[in-house]
């Protein structure tokens, strides 16, 4: 208990993400023990390993790009600020969020943003765009290619 | 042309069955013979030996012998024939649900019997309806339920079939009386605590009507298992309305107090709550006997009719919620009972219960079509009638509105406008209110015959308008249907991509709130309840064995990612000398490969003998020109259902409709092995090449391509049985170490074999389907279809094949003792 006081979320950490992501209080503490049973290494980090513990990951066929996308260009680690940005894109969108007309920033579970979250599920390299091959790799990860070969006898 | 005939060939014969019929209940000395199994009037004598008889009889008519048996099954028989000739004409069931045709043809024959009798012999009687048709009905429903769906909307439905069944019946009820002190509805006796009892056996939605009327409809899950689970759940609220008022009436006005009153809220929870603990009793105590009923298979599919059954008719006795208990009891058996039983009587469970319901289904709504045709019942008020109609309309639409609003306020996904429109619309009354409405007490309700027909009038309009219209209304609205619609390539994929996308965040953030409960629940249910209900073989299937399989696939997943990567992805397959390449170095490998496979495996046990060689079988011509024949029609089928089964599915989508007709068996369990071989595959690859920096170890398995051999000399039809006897061998496994609700639950059958031709079809095309190996090395092109199904169902006899290689492995017999491939057969025959 000692060594993890200092990875107890603190009131005004639960007010910054609060804002950022549009999570409510009880929302954002529930997320933050699931944070933290996820992360072995008690460091207030979560690297890939932890997510790939999680065992429906294995059977999900996107689970390595979902994975992927938690974690900003180039590093390792997410904290939990960052895992609570990528969980954001998925919160309902509510009905009052459709009526501004561009608010200084979106908010994270807009249209766009959670279009552009699936967008950078294919664009693996982050280049904005999504070449050829990055779709032919979706396309190989859900089998489609393997399996539409007929063997076509003489 | 040829339908037509038929059709009208069997309007002959329905029409001379029944006035067969007529004639022999008319000779039966005119007694009212109720209809299909009424044991309630005695038939006349027994026939035996009633005259005296001057000489011998060769033959005599003893129609009395076995008059109610023969009225009941020429009942049952010219139902069905009806429902043959609706069936005969898609084109017609397309525009009217069969429910409103079969009235139709109950008002056709009610007619001819009326012509034929000037009274009407044969009705709906209550104890027929409530005793003998109705409960297998709603045992299908609990049999097949979606579990894992109807409790995540558990609360919507019960407040819908609670709150929503008591305002309709309040707001009936009072406003019909509000009517009548207006003085629209002319000169009749009926009291308030009338209108209120009137009120609550017209309030129910009826589940009958609404699978009849939704089967044809196919929207969504969730707004169907809305109105389908409401109501069933409203049964509950209906027969503690029903029967407090029945009381209220008897007792009359005067007597009503504050102490009535809450014995009458009292007794809803008693009766509710009661008949669902008592279904669950029963449920368990089926489970508990599938348990044992191993050596008893033969009838083991009888147990659940059986248990079923009693369990409605104690909770009858009881006088608690008959239909609560019986639908709780066909969804508390379904998992234990699909684990435990054999494969065959799963079958037999599903379409015998299928047959039932469906046939009971099919005689309710002809004889609810009958029993109109009776002269003595009708009362026509116009007033009364057409306000009931109205006021039900309205109420429903009002009901469904603000309890929507409210709940939409906690749900993820709301309920939409226009699928509370349908939830609305979709509020049918069927044959429990008519049975109810007979039930009513003629002594103390003057007017029952008016409320019988009115209860007639409002089913024939909801069944059959609301039937008919819901379709297109339905359409127009564009509510979101079950998708049956086929989608282009890129549509599929990118649903594929956002399904998997969202299930894998949601495990990421651990499905808070509605998962922690289930999650409880399922641990509580993995530790107390399967080991008391679950066979011990079903309970190992369920967690060990997949560790076993979990290990065994992590072998063999880097075996063959290594040889696959050395080799180039398809070159040892099409490359025609590689077969005789490989015998040659398995048995170099062998050694070789030996020693560092023990030293990765974590797990001993397993890391003995992964790879065997077996001998070259001898190649027989004939056998090869056989099995090119299946393949070829095999193919042309295969290649229909391509995309469709072989795009990963979602674990959404892992759950199935109700559906009254079909049965679905869940085939999908096949992919989420194979998907999670490849996931744990990659993982490895760079998990190795981390630890170990070298390039692997030139390790063969082939023997993935082996195994099929010994099969092969054991004559052409080994091939095809053995894909059976493998599938019959694992239909015990359920290997579902994760989720052990519904969605996984008949035999996770891929047994997942070790070798699963999972990877085969990345590396190696020609899995050993249809095609034996050494086919493929007779020059064929070898880049074919691999039926999922088939190709994973021959796995577990490879399990079994390793298990039994392994252990002769480690009891040390060398390669040269290898028994004969015929033998090893043997093993799991």
């Amino acid at each position: 208990m000692g060594s993890r006081a200092s990875t107890l979320l603190r009131e005004e950490e639960i007010e910054e993400i609060k804002k950022e992501t549009g999570f409510s209080h009880s929302q954002i503490t529930r997320l933050y023990s699931r944070f933290t049973s996820l992360d072995k290494g008690e460091n207030g980090t979560l690297s890939r390993e932890d997510f790939q513990r999680i065992p429906e990951l294995a059977i999900n066929p996107l689970g390595d790009r979902i994975i992927n996308a938690f974690f900003p260009e180039g590093e390792d680690q997410v904290n939990f600020k960052g895992f609570m940005r990528t969980l954001a894109h998925f919160r309902p969108i509510e009905d009052n969020e459709k009526n501004k007309n561009l608010p200084a920033t979106e908010p994270l579970n807009s249209r766009t943003n959670k279009l552009l979250f699936a967008f950078r599920l294919y664009d693996l390299d982050r280049d904005d765009k999504i070449s050829r091959d990055e779709l032919l790799q979706v396309l190989e990860k859900v089998d489609v290619e393997q399996k539409m070969s007929i063997r076509f006898l003489h | 042309m040829a339908e037509r005939w038929r059709s009208a060939l069997l309007l002959c014969l329905l029409m001379a069955a029944n006035s067969a019929a007529n004639s022999a209940a008319n000779s039966a000395a005119n007694t009212e013979a109720p209809a299909p199994a009424s044991t309630g009037n005695e038939t006349t004598g027994t026939g035996h030996g009633t005259a005296t008889i001057t000489t011998l009889p060769i033959v005599t008519w003893k129609w009395h012998h076995v008059e109610v048996p023969y009225l009941v099954a020429l009942w049952v028989l010219v139902s069905w024939l009806c429902k043959l000739v609706i069936e005969a004409n898609h084109n017609v069931t397309n525009y009217i649900p069969e429910s409103a045709l079969l009235i139709c043809f109950g008002f056709i024959l009610g007619g001819m019997i009326w012509g034929a009798d000037q009274v009407q012999t044969f009705k709906l009687t209550p104890t027929t309806f409530f005793f003998y048709l109705l409960p297998q009905i709603i045992l299908d429903t609990g049999y097949s339920m979606p579990n894992k769906l109807f409790f995540t909307n558990l609360g919507a439905i019960l407040v819908h079939a609670v709150i929503g069944t008591c305002w309709n019946a309040a707001t009936l009820g009072l406003s019909l009386w509000g009517c009548h002190q207006a003085g629209a509805m002319g000169n009749i006796e009926i009291g308030l605590l009338q209108y209120l009892l009137y009120g609550s056996l017209m309030a129910a939605v009826d589940p009958v009507a609404v699978i009849a009327v939704f089967e044809q409809v196919h929207v969504n899950e969730v707004l169907f298992i809305l109105v389908f689970g409401e109501s069933l759940l409203n049964d509950g609220v209906t027969v503690v309305l029903f029967n407090v008022f029945d009381a209220f009436v008897s007792l009359g006005g005067g007597a009503i107090d504050a102490k009535e009153i809450v014995k009458g809220i009292v007794s809803f929870f008693v009766v509710a709550f009661g008949g669902s603990l008592l279904g669950t009793v029963f449920g368990l105590l089926v489970s508990l006997l599938s348990r044992c009923t191993k050596n008893i298979q033969i009838i083991e599919p009888g147990f659940i009719f059986v248990l079923g059954y009693l369990a409605y008719l104690t909770a009858e006795m009881l006088s608690l919620s008959s239909i609560l208990s019986i639908v709780f009891c066909g969804v508390c058996c379904q998992k234990y009972m699909n684990a435990n039983m054999d494969e065959n009587s799963i079958q037999t469970v599903r379409y015998a219960m299928k047959v039932f319901a469906n046939g009971s289904e099919t005689i309710i709504f002809v004889f609810l079509g009958i029993s109109a045709i009776d002269k003595t019942i009708w009362v026509w008020n116009t007033g009364f009638i057409l306000l009931t109609l109205f006021f039900i309309l309205i109420y429903r639409f009002i009901g469904v509105f603000i309890l929507s609003w409210i709940l939409n306020r906690t749900r993820l996904v709301p309920v939409t406008f226009v699928e509370q429109i349908i939830m609305g619309y979709g509020g049918l009354r069927g044959a429990v209110a008519y049975g109810l409405a007979v039930n009513l007490n003629e002594t103390n309700i003057k007017e029952k015959n008016l409320m019988v027909c009115t209860t007639l009038i409002v089913v024939y309009f909801t069944v059959i308008l609301q039937g008919v219209t819901m379709k297109p209304l339905v359409q127009w609205l564009n509510v979101k249907r079950a998708t049956t619609t086929e989608l282009t390539l890129v549509e599929k994929v990118q649903n594929k991509v956002f399904e998997h996308m969202l299930v894998g965040i949601e495990d990421i953030s651990g499905q808070i709130g509605d998962n922690y409960w289930r999650n409880k629940w399922r641990n509580f249910e993995e530790k107390w309840m399967s080991r008391v209900l679950l066979k011990p073989s079903a309970r190992k299937n369920q967690d060990r064995l997949f560790n076993v399989f979990h290990q065994l696939n992590l072998q063999d997943a880097m075996e063959y990612v290594k040889e696959g990567e050395r080799r180039g992805s398809l070159d040892f397959i099409r490359n025609e000398s590689a077969f005789v390449d490989f015998k040659k170095k398995l048995e170099e490998d062998y050694e070789e490969a030996m020693p560092d496979i023990m030293a990765d495996m974590a797990d001993d046990q397993n890391g003995a003998s992964v790879m065997r060689r077996d001998p070259v079988p001898s190649i027989s011509l004939e056998m090869h020109e056989q099995n090119m024949r299946g393949l070829r029609e095999a193919e042309v089928i295969n290649s229909h259902h391509l995309l469709d089964q072989h795009l990963y599915k979602g674990r959404k989508q892992h759950r199935y409709r109700f559906s009254r007709s079909h049965l679905d068996i869940n085939q999908d369990e096949n992919e989420v092995q194979e998907i999670f071989q490849r996931t744990m595959r990659s993982r490895l690859e760079s998990f190795k090449s981390g630890k170990m920096g070298v390039a692997p170890p030139k390790t063969i398995t082939k023997h993935t391509k082996r195994e099929p051999q010994p099969k092969m000399p054991n004559g052409r039809n080994k091939n095809y049985h053995s894909g059976d006897e493998d599938f019959e061998f694992s239909e015990g496994d359920s290997a579902s170490g994760y989720d052990t609700s519904f969605p996984m639950r008949v035999g996770y059958r891929a047994g997942a074999g070790i070798e699963n031709p999972a990877f085969m079809p990345d590396l190696d095309p020609s899995s050993p389907l249809h095609i034996p190996p050494w086919l493929a090395d007779a020059g064929l092109e070898v880049n074919q279809v691999a039926p999922s199904e088939r190709a994973q169902m021959r796995t577990p006899g490879h399990l079994h094949r390793l298990a039994s290689l392994r252990s002769r492995a480690r009891s040390g017999e060398t390669d040269q003792d290898l028994p004969p491939p015929p033998h090893r057969d043997d093993d799991h025959l």
